[in-house]
């Protein structure tokens, strides 16, 4: 007799430390269960009662099951048990889902509303982003693998591919959408609290899909307008010794002929802009850090850390090359 | 010329009456009955055993097979969850972990999910109505012998490490970009069982439909048939739009006609919704058959006949029907309008209403029984709990602001998992359990059987409960790395320990399932009390399916016909013997089954094996690009058909009437509608039209989602030679319409000169369609692209009516059709009715409609 409600306890508690789960991992930087965007905490919201209202639906048909079983697997009436496929299987439901589409369905209204005055063009690359950011007076200033949005005003993403379809997410920001060669989407940000977060492909776009992510930098509004106009200036080169050898080394192995510059001879557009490269937090669309040693690591190996890249890996240049290029990227602020 | 005589209908007592009944049959008749159909129903022996084609044998290899496939499906999953086990680990690299789960996932839905169905249903359907076999036992094998051939070629690709590895959706652009034969082996590798699960689901619904026993109405009938039609139906829906994708797909890869290519106008999210105008009916004709097996699992627990059977029915046919309706929500993140958005969130959300009311019929079910809990039944509870958590999630997925989250997350990955393994899985395991004293005339064990249940039960929810919780921490599937910073490394690790778990339960199921049970005595007929036919089955086994075929008045005949198993064993009933050792199943009345004709079915043969690797050979063959041999072996695959047709399929008989027992005199030929053929022909066309249809569908879909279609300065079909293909293609099938008719009417000569005539005009015509877009360049531009697709697969079907007139013109005049035998001509005519709908509507799209467009 005992053998059926077993499963139903454990899996009461393991559903019980679940939600005890999801209070406790609200640290993650890339977690829906941490959200950070008007928009993400709509839908956090809406998760967070569907989830309750789903533990408790399935208790009860869980409990009727192990009921007519176990408890009472005398005969009912047959009354009971046709108005039961009637009540639970028609009535119930059309009140339930009647409801629950009138609650959420309007939540779709926020993230495709229009933006507040700035617009960012993302296009997907394989396995990299291209990202830039539309200015009031129709220019664009060009970046990559990092987007950063003001806190407070929403922004629009305006979202392309290039040769296969991949789709943008930040979880702590807000849904996702596909990015689809030769269509555009559209996704609209409300940023409510200033942070670094992390946001990744999620629709599966070949060898290294695993190893396309970014980081979203939230900053205040006039951290914001500043970095903007840093942004769009041109490169400063560094001016160390170090980092004016790197400038040459980058020049000898042909780098600016896939990588831009914006101010020197690389104008290449294959690969990420590079302009403003030292001043990012990560490299390698997400997957390194931005310090010295990471640079170093990215150029000599970027074909072990990331399968099937188009950018050939530089392991045969020397440490020092290595050294200096990292010098003069890094600096690249 | 004389009007030649009609052929006989079915004469003599019917419905039988108590006293013809309870009537004993001599032990004479008995002895000899049996004799006879011992030896009709001889199950070849020694290395001929592959030549088997009666249910039983195939039934028992195609589940074994699918269940090959998907341990195998199951042992990639396991090396998956070792890569995941901890962030960054290199057990995979990219590359094979990209194959592992396209191919894990492929593997799990066409090698077992799907074939799994047909092989439990062509094994147990005749069994439930009290049949001897299948209507088309051939087509059963060969459909066997397209799956094993097709299913190790895609499998096996992995050891060549040649696996597709963009998804098992296969989006372009990816997918058709893709270096390499992964994909290719994917299309035409697919396609060769999706055209086998096709012929498996014509097969069954004739079976449902027209082989029941005598009084085996359509409202009586066992609830497992409803759902075999229901799901045979869906079949043939869904699976021609993949069919009609695959072709365009191929066609791209091979020829680089851009159908999904964006800068020649063509778009990639056509291929998604094919895709999943087949991928979401998928799941449904994956989960009813195991609701099917639960329906008739819970009524022999409760002891009582199911309650709702009329809310049950109407439920899974709606479920069919809805299931149509809902593909967009696997595209919610795709940018569609909020409208149609809308409307596919409470389409999906309406779902809920029909697998609710299944789900609390047997639940009422039961309480209205006394239960009486079994191994099975233990399996069917498990199934519920996992299944009603997957369809909760499912809820939730269904609000589009939600999905917007939890799409292409760890949270689909949990979701899908819970409905296939409640849905799927823990009921087909429940169905080995309950009908294993059928298949095999041996019992499982009620102790490794829990042993591996709480195995199962448990890892599976330590695997994929965490899931949920994984993906929502932004854990994307498909991944085959992530960093540590993540922070889902522990969650991971318990998910692989998890699937472990699941991998030992699998063990001790597998070993419970071949352990060698010679020791076992003989086991009781009907072990679990049950009240449907099936488990009249004889002990120790009989290869003739039914000693004979039984009259039918209830739903749960062993319950409520306390002398129908006594009387059957006696040969009481209908087709008690087989005086010249022929196969034969007896045909009823969709609605009432009424009795109508005996059919022959075919015996053991090796020519549906031949066709099958001929078939075989024309599918992967392109896969190289090798086209010659695959041409060679296409060729070779219709003239086995042909044979296969030829010398055992609506062969004139030798007696017109055959005594079916009871003093029913019943005929042995029967053309047009009241024969099966006519029916598989029908519904196998209802399939072919859907594919057809998608194509159009791909024509409409350009030309409102692109600007550029057709491009301004287009070249168009010549109009001269689309009107005169229509005017052909329409000659072609009157002319076969007129052969038919005079035919009947006994002028045999006219017929001839009319199936002469026929056949030109389709070449003509097939001519006169590669005429009218002979010019255009289908590589420019998918618009001159669609329109050769089209002109190609109208040229396919008149080449394929081609041989089929032929084949009618043949056989009138070698014997096999004669005024008064013309099941051939009728079932060719009803192609062609088809074939002149295509051309049509061919014509319309090709000539009329560039007028039209702005």
């Amino acid at each position: 007799m005992t053998r059926f409600k077993r499963p139903t306890r454990t899996r009461t508690l393991v559903a019980l430390a679940g939600v005890l789960l999801m209070s406790a991992c609200g640290e993650g930087r890339q977690s829906v269960l941490n959200p950070s965007g008007r928009d993400a905490l709509l839908l956090y919201d809406l998760a967070l009662v569907m989830f309750v209202g789903a533990l408790v639906l399935w208790l009860l048909v869980g409990g009727l099951f192990v009921y007519v079983t176990r408890i009472n697997p005398r005969e009912m009436s047959r009354g009971l048990a046709e108005g039961l496929i009637i009540g639970g299987g028609v009535l119930f439901p059309v009140v339930l889902l009647g409801g629950l589409l009138v609650y959420s369905l309007p939540l779709m209204q926020a993230p495709r509303e229009a933006d507040e005055g700035m617009r960012v063009h993302i296009t997907a690359e394989q396995w990299w982003w291209r990202v830039e950011y539309e200015l009031p007076d129709g220019s664009r200033v060009t970046s990559a693998n990092e987007l950063r949005l003001p806190v407070g005003r929403r922004t629009g993403l305006i979202l392309n591919a290039h040769r296969v379809i991949h789709a943008f997410w930040v979880p702590a920001l807000g849904g996702k959408a596909d990015m689809i060669p030769g269509r555009e989407t559209y996704l609209s940000f409300l940023p409510e609290e200033a942070g670094t977060y992390r946001g990744q492909c999620a629709e599966f776009c070949g060898a290294s899909h695993a190893l396309m992510a970014f980081e979203a930098v939230v900053m205040e509004p006039d951290d914001f307008a500043a970095w903007l106009d840093a942004e769009a200036q041109e490169a400063t080169p560094p001016q160390s010794e170090e980092a004016t050898r790197g400038a040459q080394v980058f020049a000898r192995e042909g780098c600016g002929s896939c990588h831009t510059v914006r101010g020197t001879q690389a104008l290449g557009k294959v690969g990420p802009d590079l302009t403003h490269v030292g001043g990012r937090v990560s490299l390698g669309a997400g997957i390194l850090g931005a310090e010295a040693p990471d640079f170093v690591n990215w150029i000599a190996h970027t074909e072990s850390l990331k399968p099937e890249v188009a950018m050939p890996s530089y392991d045969h240049l020397s440490p020092d090359d290595l050294a200096a290029l990292a010098a003069y990227l890094g600096g690249l602020e | 010329m004389t009007r030649p005589a009609p052929l006989p209908v079915a004469e003599g007592p019917y419905p039988p009456t108590e006293e013809m009944l309870s009537e004993p049959v001599s032990s004479e008749d008995q002895d000899r009955g049996k004799a006879e159909l011992r030896a009709a129903w001889k199950t070849p022996q020694g290395w001929r055993y592959i030549s088997a084609v009666n249910n039983t044998e195939v039934g028992v290899w195609y589940s074994l097979t699918a269940f090959g496939f998907m341990l195998l499906a199951g042992l990639l999953a396991l090396a998956m969850r070792v890569q995941l086990a901890f962030p960054d680990m290199t057990f995979l690299d990219a590359d094979r972990f990209n194959q592992f789960f396209t191919m894990h996932g492929s593997a799990m839905m066409f090698l077992f999910a799907v074939p799994m169905f047909e092989a439990i249903s062509i094994l147990l359907l005749p069994a439930f109505l009290g049949a001897r076999d299948m209507p088309f036992p051939r087509l059963s094998a060969y459909g066997y012998w397209c799956f094993l051939i097709g299913g190790c070629f895609v499998m096996g690709s992995l050891l060549f490490d040649a696996g597709p590895k963009a998804g098992w959706f296969m989006y372009p652009p990816l997918a058709t970009e893709e270096e390499g034969i992964g994909p290719d082996i994917w299309l035409l590798g697919l396609s060769f069982i999706e055209v086998a699960s096709i012929a498996a689901a014509v097969e069954l619904i004739v079976g449902a439909l027209k082989c029941r026993p005598p009084g085996m109405r359509v409202n009586i009938m066992p609830l497992y048939a409803w759902y075999v039609m229901v799901v045979g139906g869906m079949i043939l829906f869904a699976f021609p739009p993949l069919i009609a994708g695959d072709f365009l797909f191929e066609l791209q890869r091979s020829f680089d006609w851009p159908f999904f290519d964006p800068e020649r106008g063509g778009d990639p999210i056509l291929w998604q919704h094919l895709f999943w105008i087949f991928g979401h009916p998928e799941v449904y004709i994956v989960f009813l058959p195991s609701i099917a097996i639960a329906a008739m699992i819970v009524p022999t627990v409760a002891r009582r006949p199911i309650v709702g059977y009329s809310w049950i029915v109407l439920s899974a046919v709606g479920t069919g029907f809805l299931s149509f309706g809902l593909w967009v929500h696997h595209m919610f993140t795709t940018g569609l309008p909020q409208i149609s958005l809308g409307f596919f969130s409470a389409a999906s959300e309406a779902v809920v209403i029909p697998t609710g009311i299944q789900l609390f019929a047997f639940v009422a079910t039961l309480m209205v029984g006394r239960v009486r809990m079994s191994l099975p039944m233990l399996w069917i509870a498990g199934a519920l709990a996992i299944f009603v958590a997957g369809g909760l999630t499912g809820v939730m997925l269904a609000i589009v602001p939600f999905n917007w989250q939890a799409h292409d997350t760890y949270f689909i990955v949990a979701h899908l998992h819970y409905t296939l393994f409640g849905g799927m899985v823990f009921p087909v395991i429940a169905g080995v359990y309950y009908f294993y004293p059928f298949i095999a005339k041996k019992l499982l064990s009620e102790r490794l059987g829990r042993w591996a249940f709480w195995l199962i039960f448990t890892g599976f929810n330590v695997t994929f409960l965490p899931m949920h919780l994984t993906g929502l921490m932004g854990m994307p599937r498909r991944i085959f790395t992530y960093p540590e910073s993540s922070g889902w490394g522990t969650l991971n690790l318990i998910s692989t320990i998890g699937a472990f778990v699941v991998a030992a339960g699998f063990a001790v199921f597998l070993y419970d399932l071949l352990r060698p049970k010679s020791r076992q005595g003989q086991i009781p007929r009907n072990p679990w009390d049950a009240g449907t036919l099936e488990f009249s089955h004889d002990v120790p086994e009989e290869a003739w399916g039914v000693r004979s075929v039984p009259y039918v008045t209830s739903r749960y005949p062993l319950w409520d016909q306390p002398k129908l198993v006594e009387r059957m064993d006696a040969g009481r009933y209908y087709l008690t013997d087989s005086p010249d050792h022929q196969r034969e199943t007896i045909v009823t009345s969709v609605i009432d089954a009424k009795p109508i004709y005996v059919q022959r079915v075919t015996g053991p043969a090796w020519i549906t094996i031949w066709a099958a690797i001929f078939t075989g050979g024309a599918f992967i063959f392109p896969t190289f690009h090798i086209y010659k041999p695959a041409i060679v072996c296409g060729a070779f695959a219709i003239v086995c058909v042909l044979y296969w047709l030829w010398t055992s399929t609506a062969r004139p008989p030798k007696d017109e009437m055959r005594e079916a027992g009871l003093g029913l005199r019943l005929p042995t030929y029967m053309s047009g509608p009241d024969s099966v053929g006519w029916w598989g022909m029908w519904i196998t066309m209802l399939g072919d039209a859907t594919a057809f249809a998608s194509i159009v569908f791909g024509f409409f879909f350009y030309w409102t989602a692109r600007p550029d279609f057709p491009p301004a300065d287009a070249d168009h079909a010549i109009g001269v030679w689309v009107a005169a293909a229509a005017l052909l293609g329409v000659l072609a099938w009157a002319a076969t319409v007129l052969a038919r008719e005079v035919n009947r009417r006994g002028n045999v000569m006219l017929a001839r000169l009319a199936l002469v005539l026929a056949p030109l005009s389709a070449a003509a015509a097939a001519g006169a369609a590669w005429l009218a877009v002979r010019d255009l360049d289908p590589v420019s531009h998918v618009y001159p692209a669609i329109l050769w697709a089209l002109m190609v697969w109208l040229v396919v079907h008149l080449c394929a009516g081609i041989v089929m007139q032929c084949y009618c013109l043949a056989g009138s005049l070698f014997g096999k059709v004669t005024p008064r035998h013309d099941a051939d001509l009728r079932n060719v005519t009803l192609y062609w009715h088809f074939v002149a709908l295509k051309v049509l509507v061919t014509a319309a799209v090709l000539g009329l409609v560039p007028g039209w467009l702005p």
